[in-house]
């Protein structure tokens, strides 16, 4: 690639200090781009520190000061421009807040698609637009190309599937794909790490985070008692009966919140056969469970649609479904069934929908669009 | 591809000059001395110290023996609250220490810490220029008022307060009176009798001389219990080996400043500021200079741009070349928005749309053009992609209300 054409194109880099976007700017700066790093301050991770179960001593997770420090170092490395954007307000009131609050509705959030729509596609490419960068590219394995037949930005499956982050992008606009690059959707995982061994990054061998940024060793329980008690609040009593199908009341449990759809372990009841949560009522604080037979479901609901490879649903499409991060798509048809709602009718019925996870519909390897399962 | 760089962060921190660099040199090169040895290298040694100390205390117009050499300015502002709350060894739970709500965090967060542990603190408050009304300084003594702690002109809006007042009244109260003046020296003139203070700060790297570098007054007569132990080192005042070097750095830096105030730099410096302001302001709507009705130092200006992000905006003009700051540089990460501001009586939004430029004695005519040029542009970029003030031109369309800019 010339380098001329690309010195007069500014981009800014999603920095979060891991191998992928490091490596991104590593591949950006070789092909001769004007590169700006940018990094998103969106927790303190001291904040919570110490409280009762939560770690002493947080290890470097996203937005720990260690990642901040590789993320400056490899700016250094490649000697470009390099900034933390403060975003930890935003970052509280649209991702962190929302969080707590679908626990305590009795729903299974995922604050990933949450701080993509609202702090890294939103926030983090506004800052970049307004110091002078055109797009911005992030560490996402997914693809993004224009249709000119369709007139849209198109995402796409990444070509390491098993890296596949698309389902955390469903709420993209065309305004936001237009202006995004992921430069990793050729590569594998393996592949990528070479990259950065051969560009000579101190931090090739970095291990990948896999766990919620904010909540450190995983424990959103641990997590919910610590914020809402900083924040002089406590966990609403929301104890209740553990019932099956049927009504009949087989135990009590301590809270809603410590349930999801599908789950069998932490039940406190013994049983000939494993039960399941089948599902979670806020209003009477009643969890339903039984045999996993009875976690399979045939249809859904799903609101707060995004569109990407259509302008619209208008009838009937047969896609495929992702209800979860980690789930074969599976075969579904799609109806509009109400102002921003869809139905989802599985043809084989899928196990253990779980509210407040997003649904990802699929046309072979173009995400159609999405929305919030209800 | 060599950018032009123009720097207008002299708060944060200023470059050496060559004359401190080389009034340092021979302490990294052929000298060397412990100035607590008694034999040539040591005697060598103590008589730079000491050298350094009247200059420090020419600076100041006090008494050499009531300069204490230590790190830089947040060891000073601790070392005088510490210093005289803590005197005799421990804190004694109710005394009363009065300080200002728009204090740099060293003072700041010294009083709170001590708030914490016993003391009564009061915060007094601000003017909507973040002036500090003696009146209200008397008003809050008390029979326990141990301390009062003002600070000479603030970091971010570069406005001076009443100190001379201030001291008059903690002369009259029989309470001991603390001055951070960091962002007052080599900008205006410091005499600690005038102020009628019994303990001042002085910053190093705030006036050309090295990082790591500082000084406290501390009036004689006044005990204060030291931070470090020891050997005997600054009077019993400061324990720890000489920063030689440094204390060189900072004896030649105050020589220069004195040197530079009798020359009519401040003068000079804040023309410079006033027409940076103007042609600023000339062009960008919905701006304006906090503090700016209030006697300022020279060479600070504090402007508030609405619908934008100060953030952005900084990051904005470094990349075109122009190095300025948010607010305070100890502040940058913070959450909250600047407390100066706030204290000020700023919402939210508006405190974080500030920027702070602060001048060098070497800015120049076209250092001033090039950021006089530069900010509008900028500023209309930021606001033509932000959502918020895309829908505040749209309301007033409608409404009629000018909202739009030039």
């Amino acid at each position: 690639m010339a380098e001329s054409k690309n010195e007069s194109k500014k981009i800014a880099i999603a920095m979060s200090g891991g191998v992928d976007s490091s490596t991104v700017a590593a591949m950006l700066k070789a092909e001769g781009y004007d590169l700006i790093g940018l990094t998103l301050q969106l927790w303190n991770q001291r904040r919570l520190a110490g409280k009762e179960g939560m770690p002493e001593q947080v290890q470097g997770r996203c937005c720990s000061i260690d990642d901040v420090y590789d993320a400056r170092h490899v700016a250094e490395e490649l000697g470009i421009p390099y900034y933390v954007v403060n975003q930890q307000d935003r970052f509280e009131r649209d991702v962190v807040r929302p969080f707590v609050s679908e626990y305590l509705a009795g729903r299974t959030p995922i604050p990933c698609s949450l701080c993509n729509n609202h702090l890294k596609f939103d926030q983090l490419l506004l800052t970049a637009r307004q110091i002078g960068a055109d797009q911005i590219a992030t560490g996402h394995y997914a693809r993004n190309e224009y249709d000119p037949e369709r007139d849209r930005w198109i995402l796409k499956r990444p070509a390491d599937t098993a890296k596949d982050q698309t389902y955390f992008l469903f709420g993209l606009t065309q305004e936001q794909l237009s202006r995004t690059l992921f430069p990793l959707g050729d590569y594998s995982k393996p592949r990528v790490r070479e990259i950065a061994k051969e560009a000579g990054l101190s931090l090739a061998a970095k291990p990948d985070s896999q766990e919620i940024c904010f909540v450190p060793g995983g424990d959103y329980k641990r997590f919910l008692e610590a914020y809402l008690e900083e924040q002089g609040e406590t966990v609403p009593d929301s104890s209740g009966d553990l019932v099956t199908a049927s009504g009949e009341v087989i135990g009590q449990h301590e809270g809603i919140h410590h349930f999801t759809v599908g789950q069998r372990k932490g039940l406190g009841v013994s049983s000939p056969t494993p039960l399941y949560v089948l599902q979670i009522d806020p209003a009477s604080h009643n969890v339903v469970v039984g045999p996993e037979t009875d976690l399979a479901t045939e249809t859904m609901r799903v609101r707060q649609l995004n569109w990407i490879s259509i302008p619209a649903l208008t009838g009937d499409m047969r896609v495929r479904v992702k209800i979860r991060h980690r789930f074969e798509p599976a075969w579904a048809t799609i109806t509009p069934s109400g102002a921003d709602e869809v139905l989802v009718a599985f043809e084989e019925p899928a196990r253990a929908v779980t509210p407040g996870q997003a649904a990802v519909f699929y046309s072979e390897d173009e995400v159609v669009g999405g929305g919030w399962i209800v | 591809m060599a950018m032009n760089r123009v720097y207008m962060d002299a708060n944060a921190t200023t470059p050496l000059l060559p004359e401190v660099l080389a009034a340092m040199r021979p302490w990294f090169e052929e000298k060397f001395g412990n100035p607590s040895s008694i034999h040539f290298n040591g005697q060598q040694a103590r008589s730079a110290v000491d050298h350094a100390r009247e200059s420090v205390a020419g600076m100041l117009s006090c008494r050499p023996a009531e300069v204490v050499f230590t790190s830089g300015g947040t060891e000073g502002d601790n070392l005088a609250l510490f210093g005289i709350l803590r005197a005799g060894g421990v804190l004694q739970p109710g005394d009363h220490l009065i300080t200002s709500s728009v204090e740099h965090d060293a003072v700041l967060h010294a009083a709170q810490h001590l708030r914490d542990h016993g003391i009564e603190v009061t915060f007094l408050p601000v003017s909507s220029d973040g002036v500090v009304d003696p009146g209200d300084v008397r008003r809050a003594l008390s029979a326990k008022t141990k301390l009062i702690s003002v600070m000479m002109a603030n970091n971010e809006t570069g406005v001076l307060q009443p100190v001379s007042e201030i001291g008059k009244i903690a002369q009259e109260a029989d309470v001991y009176f603390h001055t951070d003046a960091v962002q007052a020296a080599a900008k205006i003139p410091l005499d600690v009798k005038a102020i009628g203070c019994d303990l001042l700060t002085l910053s190093g790297h705030k006036i050309h001389a090295p990082l790591g570098t500082g000084a406290l007054y501390v009036r004689r007569g006044t005990q204060i219990e030291p931070l470090f132990f020891g050997g005997l080192h600054e009077r019993h005042r400061r324990a720890g080996t000489e920063n030689l070097p440094g204390i060189v750095g900072l004896g030649k830096a105050a020589d220069l400043a004195v040197a530079a105030l009798e020359a009519g730099i401040p003068a000079k410096i804040a023309a410079l500021r006033d027409r940076l302001e103007a042609r600023i302001l000339e062009n960008v709507d919905e701006a304006g200079v906090n503090g700016g009705g209030a006697p300022r130092v020279c060479n600070t200006s504090s402007m508030w741009f609405d619908h934008v992000e100060g953030e952005a905006l900084v990051i904005a003009l470094d990349l075109k070349g122009l190095a300025v700051s948010g607010g305070s540089a100890c502040q940058s990460g913070a959450t909250e928005p600047s407390h100066v501001m706030l204290a000020m009586g700023l919402s939210e939004e508006r405190a974080r749309s500030c920027v702070r430029f602060s001048l060098l004695k070497s800015t120049t005519d076209d250092d001033v053009e090039f950021a006089a040029s530069l900010v509008p542009g900028t500023v209309a970029r930021l606001r033509d992609l932000s959502p918020v003030y895309a829908k505040n031109v749209a309301v007033s369309a409608d409404g009629g209300e000018s909202h739009g800019r030039k």
